[in-house]
């Protein structure tokens, strides 16, 4: 073998390396979680209120504040970052404003979720006087996620082809409704994968929430949306470092739980990517 | 639009309140952040300096792993290798940093406090670590984007002049796209920069100017998530870790519009 061939063969051996050290902590870290987690889990853990300082019972609350939050989240970041897009990619002349626009909302993808959370409290919790409660924590996480749906669904809508609107504007229909039964109908995929990664990703994040919503404990459901909640992420932040002495296996099972979550949102965001991939090519 | 222009406005106006009470240059230059003693100091230096040091030793670790990775990805992986792995990675993003701060907690940590026998495993190394997790997935992604972007005429030309695959690689596909791979990089430093949770729960939260990578840290997003609920509104600590938020702000301003000129700069030298 030639000393080229040899240099190649290092070479990919490396890069080799790096992807297996990319993707042994992917499946360490989910394995291990599911591992210690899943002996913990069961009806009565996720359907009970937390006991004993949270130290027995179940996180039947945490769950139930983690669905309120994530549907008060959707309520405002869906019409909110779909019009935008539908503006931003049907509407907005191409000029300097919408080339800053789109600089704003790149950069709003950037910042850092505790300065959201800094902005949550300073405008919802405090100026707008909503208190620590789950509608300032679906703002504030809908704000989080805003740049994630207007980013995928002016994607999606791109990639329209500029046939389908031309011939429906030649047939004689306004623009609104051919954007809104011929553009929107075959974008939906596109936007619905966008939606679902914006509200798996507010469904986990913590800093925010810790500062807008987070009650420490609450062994009782939130009553209205100006209500406090305990929700998944901050319920395991709490359980893993405020409280002394905590069974294990609860923090594990609360930890598979919100991967679980997660995972599920994950799961049909990727499916439907991947069906609409095989749809575009046939 | 409207809502960038109310987080600075929201940020500012209790930011700037905190400078009726102390002065720009201590809040800036002050060594020392003692909010809670009896004669505060709120001296930001020792938390930009956690901040640089988690980053700077994430990024140490994920840049060589994520740009291999992301070779790996795009030129040596056949296509469903590669539909599988982008898929994971993926996935790697989706992992809420709570649960990675978690594990840090139980399982890295030991990890690192028996690897270099310390007194404790809550390090800035073991941040460093978990950070770079966090990181990865942004630098492979965009890497593996600015890879795949080249005219396919780059590849073929330099095969077909007898040179291997991995010379190819090295010396034609990695330096056109260099500049997708440095905002990749960037992005990722973003991300590192502004990760709270997993930074709050492992790096021992001891807020002192330190470049030893193996001593507790403290970052300015973890003062701000483990500060604010003792503060009272509008109070002075308050309004420091408001302004601690303005810097944080500014920072990845900073960040994502360079890397945004990176990007659109390797567009044009694209076309």
């Amino acid at each position: 073998m030639d000393k080229k061939k040899i240099q190649e063969k290092v070479a990919f051996s490396i890069l080799t390396c790096t992807m297996l050290l990319v993707v042994i902590p992917i499946i360490l870290i989910i394995g291990f979680i599911l591992y210690k987690g899943i002996e913990t889990i069961n009806w009565g853990f996720i359907t009970e209120m937390p006991r004993k300082g949270m130290k027995e019972g179940g996180i039947y609350p945490a769950i139930v504040g983690t669905v309120y939050l994530v549907l008060g989240t959707m309520a405002f970041a869906l019409p909110l970052g779909i019009g935008s897009a539908i503006y931003l990619n049907e509407y907005a002349k191409r000029g300097r404003l919408t080339k800053l626009i789109r600089l704003a909302i790149l950069n709003l993808a950037g910042v850092p979720s505790v300065v959201y959370g800094l902005f949550g409290l300073g405008l919802f919790v405090f100026f707008l006087g909503f208190g620590t409660s789950i509608l300032a924590g679906s703002l504030t996480l809908a704000c989080l996620i805003l740049p994630v749906i207007i980013t995928a669904s002016e994607e999606a809508l791109k990639s329209v082809p500029a046939e389908y609107r031309e011939a429906s504007l030649a047939l004689g229909v306004t623009k609104w409704q051919t954007i809104r039964h011929v553009v929107l109908p075959y974008a939906m995929p596109g936007i619905l994968t966008g939606a679902i990664l914006g509200i798996g990703r507010a469904a986990g994040e913590t800093a925010p929430i810790l500062l807008t919503v987070a009650a420490f404990f609450l062994p009782r459901l939130p009553k209205s949306i100006f209500d406090q909640a305990m929700v998944l992420p901050y319920h395991l932040y709490i359980i893993s470092t405020q409280v002394p002495n905590m069974p294990e296996g609860i923090q594990y099972g609360t930890a598979l739980v919100l991967l679980g979550v997660i995972s599920i949102f994950f799961i049909i965001a990727t499916t439907i990517r991947i069906k609409m991939k095989v749809a575009n090519r046939s | 639009m409207v809502i960038v222009l109310l987080i600075f406005f929201f940020l500012f106006r209790s930011g700037i309140a905190l400078f009726k009470d102390i002065s720009l240059k201590d809040f800036l230059f002050g060594k020392n952040w003692f909010p809670v003693s009896s004669n505060p100091q709120y001296g930001i230096l020792p938390l930009v300096a956690g901040s640089l040091l988690v980053t700077a030793g994430a990024i140490i670790i994920s840049v060589p792993i994520g740009v291999g990775c992301a070779i790996y990805i795009s030129q040596v992986a056949g296509p469903k290798t590669r539909t599988g792995l982008k898929i994971i990675i993926e996935f790697l993003s989706a992992i809420p940093s709570v649960v990675l701060g978690f594990l840090g907690m139980v399982v890295l940590s030991m990890l690192v406090k028996n690897a270099f026998s310390l007194s404790t495993g809550f390090t800035a190394l073991t941040g460093s670590i978990l950070v770079s997790l966090m990181a990865l997935p942004t630098i492979v992604s965009i890497a593996d984007d600015a890879i795949n972007a080249l005219p396919k005429e780059y590849n073929e030309a330099s095969l077909a002049l007898g040179a291997t695959k991995w010379e190819t690689i090295r010396y034609v596909l990695v330096p056109a796209a260099s500049s997708g791979i440095i905002a990749g990089i960037m992005l990722g430093i973003g991300r590192a920069i502004g990760e709270t949770m997993t930074v709050m729960m492992v790096t021992g939260n001891a807020a002192k100017i330190t470049g030893n990578i193996l001593s507790p840290a403290r970052t300015m997003t973890a003062t701000i998530a483990a500060e604010m609920g003792d503060t009272v509104r509008n109070g002075t600590h308050y309004n420091a870790l408001f302004a601690v938020g303005i810097v944080l702000l500014l920072m990845s301003t900073a960040i994502n519009i360079i890397a945004d000129y990176v990007v659109s700069r390797s567009k044009k030298e694209a076309q």
